[in-house]
């Protein structure tokens, strides 16, 4: 598995078109749809949608104040079955039947690449949005790795994938399809096979290519009728060569640069590989405050020259309060790597203030890039409701671009720490100690000594030695 | 404390410090040297024990069975290898690619500051290939690497194959928690310090190579790996680092859990370990590998590509596959079960190692020093420099004594200008000896061009001998500032300049052996007797053969006697010069392309402060 499917796929991650729908939905209505990609390098990637819409009493209010909006990121939570299982409770099938019976823990958790969302919104009713309802919708992304779980073939079937099969739709359900990608399959005369054939197939263009999917209905009684259940198989006729699979025309790496405890870089990878085409990317950035940013050492370079951002936006950090916030609107040249980097010291932290397993090292939540991508095919304007659900996905803003959101890989940062154990405290007892008894030893050694004069002495001294004196006594 | 500020007791405690004070720093060396060759005994050494919790109790059930792949790997490559000459980095990449790693590749080029000429190089470029197994549904935050160098004199092919045939093992499990990196590099050390800069984003040693394309996170923990046969009679593991670092002392247990489990014979320094720790034996065989240990972390060169990892703070060992004569062999699985092994167990860490000793001895593989107990010896030494408070009393009396025979009347201006005069006098020998370090250092690199246009030799004879020129030019020194130093109360002079030295040598010997115990006791032990016993008066033929004997050059060339005896290889006059004149090119070569430190420290530090002791010697 490559990062470019990895980065491909985290797009899937991204909330749909904000805004409001402006048709009128049917009430109370469930659409699941189950899409399953081939990738080029022989793994599947599937992902599941429902969407569920209900009408509420709430009135709409006006706008939304952006003061409130917040953006929070939990760089280190790894999904398992305990996210999963009351994820498949808000289904309205459960996981009894429809696409939802495909949602076998020990399977989906047999990935190389797994991603889990719940989106909810409110949608107007109608055109001037004095009634809306609310809609769910949850996506389950999910890459099988032909590698490890098809023991090297690269060949595929929802029972191999999913242990199970398709039986029936959910009865709620008012669409319940299956989509597969067969667009390699059209391109280059017949390198994949699906079957049972598809009895329809549908168009349209995602991130920017055309593709072909191979539509399954389940609520079509052709599709499910002839043996009780559907096992969808997908074939290699061909099977696809080991070769260094294709790259998206933008992706991006984070890394941690430097060493030593001290200080270190911040530095972003950006690529543009767009052959004539240079796009603005939206890069959003937020460090911890016990990573002490130094801005002035921003840094943007694309193909060796400065680069310098149309727009930035800085929030610095407050200790213990609020971490740094950097947003830039960053023009990416064709055909070009940029190099966004920022120095930065690492903070004492107080000796309370470290986490349980302080040598693991610290977070830092992934950076979060949001472009329009040229695309290659110009799309046509969709209608939402009619078109299938994973579209939605994928948003074009106009037919020449499509909208992208990429989430770099979190990183991890060691900070100075402290060695909280015995040893720590015998250097702390040691060095007061040391510390004390240095202290006493340089005041001697530098002091210089005088042996003092004896005094004159005091007047009855005096008093004493003017009588012996008078006596012819010497004086004392 | 009133022992020192009442003046009367205070004379009295002088006087016994300087009635003392030879037979305590007699007592005080042969204390070090005594507690150093203890230190193999076993009140000093305790056996090796696991504290990282996260490898400790499980055991781990090993899998790999690709020893027929391994094999078949290896004949390709080395068969690829011969063909193109190279780093046959095409078929790399397709194998990798083909076992389901994401692969990406580096190049990179150095120009040597002098042709090297133990590994025949002096412009070098290569490539290094690497592929990365990425852990499912992890972020790639943290990483492992297991790496082969390649060098052009040892091909290493079944170490590659090895490598391949565990990256194939290892990509159908759903285990990995941490992406593993799987590196093969060319011109071995040079290749592993280029991509470790470039996986840094860091230059710290003027290597131009090209920027990765693919990272995996924070490295956690590496193993290198050389293997030169099919077959194995023994694994040596190799900790010592590049200036003296070794790795966690867990990792060692590691994999020292995982030769006995393997029944695997495991060596270090390619001794091995005694069993029975009661009798002499053990302990006397323990010494050995103890004192080629200090020699070798002494020498402050990577003892291997996992010393380059070091730096970075990433824990690293090399393991050497030793093809011998012993009846029993093992074949490759069962050295890839031992790497499965450590690295299932590396897997499991939850943070990086840092639970055990970083500073440590081994007498064995299984028994250690730690740096609590083998410290004092190093401080026995040095605190014979405490020779050094005779002298300020000795001055001090001096500059007392026309004051106290005066009687009371009244301070004398002599003593504070006496005093100013010792001081004035001082700075030429110090800037000279100074001046001298740095030519020393800077000269021999600097000036190879001009040497080999003048004189008929090549650039890396050049160096050396230009080395040694300079070495000796600076005994001629003292001759030479005999002018400089004016008229002056001789004796003063020199104990001045003494006191000073030996200040400077305290000084540096003791944080030479805060980081690097090894090198800073060899120093301690050969150069504080002389240091201490020097003066312009007495037997002074003998004083300055002792000198001699015990300069850093002199040492450098008694070490590698003393490594090749214990080694079982001893050394010919002839050969062990051969040696040392490598040994100096090396040195200077390492610390260009890898920034080790013992050539600056020789040449900046120790060698300026030994000059200043040849320069008390000959005070006139």
């Amino acid at each position: 598995m490559a990062v470019a499917v990895r980065l491909a796929l985290i797009v899937l991650l991204l909330l749909g078109p904000g805004g409001w729908g402006h048709t009128e939905p049917s009430r109370d209505s469930l659409r699941e749809e189950l899409v399953i990609t081939p990738l080029p390098s022989g793994d599947v990637a599937a992902t599941f949608q429902f969407r569920t819409r209900w009408d509420s009493e709430l009135q709409r209010e006006e706008g939304t104040d952006h003061y409130f909006l917040r953006y929070a990121v939990l760089p280190r939570e790894v999904v398992c079955t305990e996210n999963l299982t009351p994820w498949k409770k808000l289904l309205p099938c459960s996981s009894k039947a429809g696409l939802s019976v495909l949602l076998k823990a020990d399977r989906l958790f047999h990935t190389s690449y797994h991603s889990q969302a719940v989106h909810i919104r409110p949608v107007c009713r109608n055109a001037r949005c004095t009634s809306i309802s609310w809609e769910l919708r949850q996506t389950l992304s999910v890459v099988f790795d032909a590698f490890v779980t098809g023991q090297g073939k690269k060949d595929w079937s929802l029972f191999r994938m999913f242990s199970r099969t398709l039986t029936e739709p959910c009865p709620l359900a008012a669409e319940s399809r299956v989509y597969v990608d067969i667009t390699s399959s059209k391109q280059d005369n017949e390198t994949l096979e699906v079957n049972p054939p598809p009895l329809t197939t549908y168009q349209d263009v995602i991130l920017g290519t055309q593709k072909t999917y191979a539509v399954y209905d389940l609520l079509d009684t052709a599709v499910i009728n002839n043996s009780r259940n559907l096992n969808l198989q997908l074939k290699w006729k061909r099977p696809p060569e080991n070769e260094a699979p294709p790259v998206p025309f933008l992706h991006a790496q984070r890394y941690v640069s430097g060493y030593g405890l001290q200080s270190g870089e911040l530095s972003t990878l950006l690529y543009n590989t767009h052959p004539y085409r240079a796009f603005p990317v939206l890069l959003l950035d937020t460090v911890p405050w016990y990573l002490r940013l130094y801005v002035h050492t921003l840094t943007i370079t694309s193909k060796g020259k400065e680069n310098k951002p149309s727009y930035i936006h800085y929030q610095p950090a407050q200790d213990r309060l609020q971490p740094h916030l950097l947003e830039m609107l960053i023009q990416l040249p064709a055909n070009s790597v940029t190099k966004v980097s920022i120095q930065f010291e690492r903070a004492l932290l107080k000796w309370t203030e470290y986490t349980p397993d302080p040598n693991h090292g610290f977070y830092v939540s992934p950076s979060v890039l949001s472009a329009l991508v040229p695309s290659i095919v110009a799309s046509k304007p969709v209608d939402w409701e009619e078109s299938p659900l994973f579209n939605s996905l994928f948003p074009g803003s106009d037919s020449s671009s499509y909208f992208v959101r990429l989430y770099t890989e979190p990183l991890l940062v060691n900070l100075p720490t402290p060695d909280f154990s015995m040893p720590y405290n015998v250097i702390c007892l040691t060095c007061t100690v040391v510390a004390v008894c240095y202290g006493s030893f340089y005041n001697l050694l530098t002091r210089t000594f005088h042996i003092e004069e004896p005094s004159k002495g005091g007047l009855a001294k005096r008093l004493a030695n003017l009588i012996r004196r008078a006596r012819g006594v010497p004086p004392l | 404390m009133g022992l020192l500020s009442d003046p009367v007791r205070r004379r009295a405690l002088a006087r016994l410090v300087l009635r003392l004070n030879a037979p305590l720093c007699v007592l005080s060396y042969v204390a070090g040297i005594a507690w150093f060759l203890a230190l193999a005994f076993p009140p000093l050494t305790q056996r090796t024990y696991m504290s990282e919790n996260a490898m400790g109790s499980t055991m781990v059930e090993e899998q790999f069975a690709g020893g027929d792949r391994a094999r078949g790997f290896a004949r390709d490559f080395a068969a690829h290898r011969r063909k193109s000459g190279a780093l046959p980095v095409a078929w790399l990449e397709r194998t990798m690619r083909s076992v389901g790693l994401e692969v990406y590749t580096q190049s990179f080029s150095r120009k040597l500051p002098f042709p090297d000429e133990t590994h025949e190089r002096y412009m070098v470029s290569g490539t290094n290939v690497y592929g990365i197994l990425r852990a499912p549904r992890a972020a790639s935050t943290e990483s492992l690497v297991l790496t082969v160098p390649c060098g052009p004199d040892s091909t290493n092919s079944q170490a590659v194959g090895l490598l391949l045939a565990l990256a194939a093992h290892f990509r159908g499990q759903i285990y990995w928690a941490k992406d593993i990196i799987f590196l093969v590099t060319e011109h071995d050390l040079l290749g592993t310090e280029a991509w470790l800069e470039a996986y840094h984003d860091v230059n710290v040693t003027g290597m131009q190579s090209s920027p990765l394309q693919g990272r995996a996170g924070a490295i956690q923990a590496a193993v290198a790996l050389e293997l030169s046969s099919d077959v194995v009679t023994s694994l040596d593991v190799a900790v010592e680092g590049l200036n003296g670092q070794l790795p966690n002392l867990d990792l060692l247990n590691l994999f020292q859990t995982f030769c006995q489990k393997g029944g695997l014979l495991c060596t270090l320094q390619g001794k091995l370990q005694a069993q029975d720790w009661t009798s002499i034996d053990g302990p006397l065989q323990g010494l050995q590998t103890l004192l080629l240990m200090v020699l070798q972390q002494a020498s402050g060169r990577p003892h291997g590509p996992h010393g380059l990892f070091l730096r970075y703070r990433v824990e690293a060992l090399t393991l050497r596959g030793i093809n011998s004569f012993r009846q029993y062999k093992y074949d490759l699985v069962a050295v890839g079960k031992a790497l499965e092994g450590v690295f299932r167990k590396l897997n499991h860490l939850l943070e990086r190692l840092h639970q055990s000793f970083f500073f440590y001895l081994l007498p064995a593989l299984s028994r250690f020093v730690s740096i609590g107990l083998y410290m004092p010896a190093a401080g026995f030494l040095l605190l014979v420099l405490g020779h050094a408070l005779e002298l300020w009393m000795q001055l001090h009396e001096a500059g007392v004594g026309p004051e106290e025979a005066g009687g009371a009347s009244g301070p004398s201006p002599l003593p504070p200008q006496a005093q100013g005069i010792g001081l004035a006098s001082l700075v030429a020998p110090l800037l000279i000896s100074q001046a001298m370090g740095l030519a020393l250092y800077v000269l021999p690199v600097l000036g190879q061009h001009v040497a080999t246009q003048h004189f008929p030799v090549a650039e890396a004879e050049a160096v050396v001998l230009t080395l040694l020129a300079i070495y000796a030019a600076g005994l001629a020194l003292p001759h030479n500032t005999h002018w400089v130093v004016s008229t002056q109360a001789s004796d003063r002079g020199w104990m001045a300049l003494k006191l000073v030295a030996l200040i400077y040598l305290a000084l540096q010997l003791a944080c030479i052996t805060l980081t690097n115990f090894s090198l800073g006791f060899l120093l301690a032990a050969t150069m504080v007797p002389a240091a201490a016993l020097t003066k312009p008066s007495g037997p002074r033929p003998l004083y300055g053969t002792l000198l001699v004997l015990t300069s850093p050059a002199a040492t450098l060339l008694g070490s590698l006697f003393l490594w090749r005896e214990l080694q079982e290889a001893p050394l010919s006059l002839a050969e062990g010069w051969q040696l040392f004149l490598a040994a100096l090119a090396q040195g200077v070569l390492e610390h260009h392309t890898y920034g080790a430190l013992l050539f600056p420290l020789l040449a900046l530090g120790l060698y300026p402060c030994w000059l200043l002791f040849w320069n008390v010697l000959f005070w006139k």
